[in-house]
């Protein structure tokens, strides 16, 4: 094994550039090395001008997205080792704003998430004597898999539908929404569906699937956007067939 | 005194190329799956003019046999064929993921799912195989 592999990496200066550029870093490869630990090093030792998001170095913070080689991935969870003898490309996440070098403006998505009430909506609370939701494993497992969602924004850049159309509300937003719907504690399915049932919702989703692959939580945003469909095509249908019906 | 310097903020948005879809084989074929609704509709309109010439009488289905016997005819509807495979098989392997149904408490797996909309697919083309043979 070689000892050091190059990081190529994309470099956004505002100031001095109006497009990005490619430096080409060499550092140490080490087993135990991830594509972080590469632009950390860069960081400290080489260039200080180097900016990216990262914080918790474990895959559960979900900043430190990027893109590794053409596809969407945690930096902190992608080993050096496994694309030797390089080089490594590090580029900002696909389909967002490009701020500096590999941050992203994901404030689009800061906008997005809480109108879809990724919250416990109740109609009527009940007070705290009378006691917690109670909740079974089952009812749990209902919606556990699409609770493990870190707002990562792998899935918004391995989208093509959102790439093309940035007003697409996009697989996390959607999956979390779906993660409430599911939830038997939650009464706030029929205020999401008002939201989510449009050409910019549930409805944009044209199920390429890669928001699935690129999911690091094993979220499956596609699925869960499947299923929202097939809720509001029957919600649809029933309204069409009992117009008086209740919803 | 002067001004502190201003952080330029002007963000890089970078232009999607028109050949974005050639990029990955996923890409590739959901442009094929979203291209396949223009030969559903195709075969739609086939069949609807098949049972028009067949409702004018005889003499005018041998003409709509004749036309759709010509090479540009039978080109489309293979090319319309493979088309309409694509659509079933992508529509199929979607429905468990738009599907969760739990007997006894239990997630039925995805496979089984598939494998039965499959199975509904192989029975009735069999039935149609049946009739057209059997006539």
């Amino acid at each position: 094994m070689a000892d050091t592999i190059t990081l190529e990496v994309a470099r956004y200066r505002p100031d001095r550039e109006t497009e990005p550029t490619v430096e080409a870093f060499e550092v140490p490869l080490r087993r135990d090395w991830a594509v972080l630990d590469g632009l950390n090093h860069v960081k400290d030792n080489l260039d200080g001008s180097l900016s990216y998001r990262w914080s918790c170095r474990m895959g559960i913070c979900g900043s430190c997205g990027m893109t590794v080689n053409g596809e969407p991935r945690l930096t902190c969870a992608t080993f050096l080792v496994d694309y030797a003898p390089g080089p490594v490309r590090v580029e900002p996440l696909a389909n967002f704003p490009v701020i500096r070098d590999l941050v992203v403006d994901i404030g689009d998505f800061m906008r997005k998430l809480p109108e879809v009430s990724p919250w416990i909506v109740r109609g009527e609370g009940t007070s705290v004597e009378e006691g917690e939701y109670l909740q079974t494993p089952e009812q749990l497992a209902d919606y556990s898999q699409f609770s493990m969602c870190i707002n990562c924004m792998l899935c918004y850049s391995a989208c093509p539908v959102y790439g093309l159309d940035p007003e697409f509300v996009g697989p996390a937003a959607i999956a979390l929404a779906q993660r409430y719907n599911l939830d038997s504690r939650d009464e706030g399915a029929d205020v999401r569906m008002d939201l989510l049932i449009h050409p910019e919702g549930i409805w944009g989703c044209t199920f390429v699937g890669e928001c699935t692959r690129a999911c690091p939580k094993g979220v499956d945003p596609a699925g869960a956007i499947q299923r929202y469909k097939l809720t509001a095509a029957l919600q649809s249908l029933k309204s069409f067939v009992l117009p008086r019906g209740p919803r | 005194m002067s001004e502190p310097a201003q952080q330029t903020q002007r963000p890089y948005r970078p232009e999607i190329s028109r050949l974005w879809w050639l990029r990955r084989r996923s890409y590739v074929f959901f442009v094929l799956r979203e291209l396949s609704s223009i030969f559903v509709a195709w075969s739609v309109v086939f069949l609807l003019l098949l049972v028009r010439a067949l409702a004018q009488g005889e003499a005018q289905f041998r003409a709509f046999l004749d036309w759709a016997a010509g090479p540009w005819v039978v080109a489309l509807d293979v090319l319309t064929l493979a088309f309409l495979v694509l659509h079933a098989v992508t529509w199929f392997n979607l429905t468990p993921a738009a599907t969760v149904v739990k007997l006894r408490g239990r997630r039925v797996p995805p496979r089984a799912i598939a494998g039965g909309a499959y199975a509904a697919w192989v029975a009735v083309t069999a039935l149609v195989v049946v009739l057209v043979v059997t006539r």
